[in-house]
């Protein structure tokens, strides 16, 4: 049977990636893993909101220091692709049945508005198709409400782009064991 | 006081500007503060995407007559390489100046201009 129409959710239902998730063990809330270890974010002061099965929110908290019009007191944009680059990356990984290195191919944002002056910025992304190889991710950013967005995401993300072992996978043994 | 003086953001990343006979050349040294994965190192992809958006909207400043401050309609960017340990610079090519709307194409390289880090391409109102 079709799902009732939510309208909370601006996206359809995305489905489910995978009968079991690499990272599972920390999916929830306010999840320091997905920021502590990336030294441009902790910069930021960008925090993770959430993470669950293919799909992850983020915030980055307002300065002035990030602004691109001072006049009009307004973010640079720039800011926002990174918010929603880390938020795409890291539904990506919890996307994923075993975790692998990934890489960002390319992301496009949609500026639909200006973001109000003096807010927080969150990020939300979700992946609605994965392959072997690549991670298909739609996303949006909002200020005070999630259904007025100011941006919207759309990304493609590599799966395996090194050999390296993710970091995150000792995290995720740490917390299991 | 220069361009990059004005925008917070373009010091924030630390950003920097230059001009040669082919115009502006925008340059991002290597910094801790902007990598995204350490172990590599990288610089992280959304201050690559930042830096290529800044050399877009600097290359508009730059190019209108009017002083008009463009505002970004959409912007993508295509991931060619890994950003790493390096300055990365960048230049930007204004495709059209409409009278309401411009194009823009932006590339980003450390080393060897032939290798592209990153390319972008975006729409601006005017």
């Amino acid at each position: 049977m079709a799902q009732p129409f939510d309208r909370r959710r601006t996206f359809c239902n995305p489905p489910a990636m995978s009968e079991t998730y690499a990272v599972e063990a920390i999916f929830g809330e306010d999840r320091r893993e997905f920021v502590e270890n990336v030294p441009h974010c902790l910069e930021l002061g960008m925090r993770n909101v959430s993470v669950g099965p293919g799909t992850a929110t983020m915030m980055i908290p307002y300065r002035d220091d990030l602004l691109g019009d001072r006049a009009r007191g307004v973010v640079f944009g720039g800011v926002i692709t990174t918010l929603l680059d880390q938020a795409g990356g890291a539904a990506t990984l919890c996307s994923l049945p075993e975790l692998v290195t990934i890489a960002t191919l390319d992301l496009r944002v949609d500026y639909l508005r200006a973001a109000e002056p003096g807010c927080d910025l969150y990020g939300m992304a979700e992946v609605y198709k994965r392959t072997h190889s690549v991670a298909f991710v739609r996303g949006k950013a909002w200020d005070r409400d999630p259904d007025d967005p100011f941006a919207h995401l759309t990304a493609t993300f590599m799966l395996g782009s090194s050999a390296l072992e993710h970091p995150l996978k000792q995290v995720v043994q740490e917390q299991t064991s | 006081m220069s361009l990059v003086d004005r925008i917070p953001y373009a010091k924030f990343i630390g950003m920097e500007v230059d001009r040669d006979q082919e115009g502006l050349l925008c340059r991002l040294p290597f910094r801790d503060e902007i990598v995204g994965n350490a172990r590599l190192p990288a610089v992280h992809g959304g201050v690559i995407g930042a830096f290529l958006e800044m050399t877009a909207f600097l290359g508009l400043m730059d190019e209108d007559e009017g002083g008009r401050v463009p505002k970004p309609i959409n912007f993508s960017i295509d991931y060619l390489r890994s950003a790493g340990a390096a300055e990365t610079r960048g230049r930007a090519e204004i495709v059209k100046l409409g009278r309401r709307i411009a194009n823009v194409r932006v590339v980003a390289w450390q080393d060897d201009p032939e290798r592209p880090v990153a390319a972008g391409i975006g729409n601006f109102r005017l």
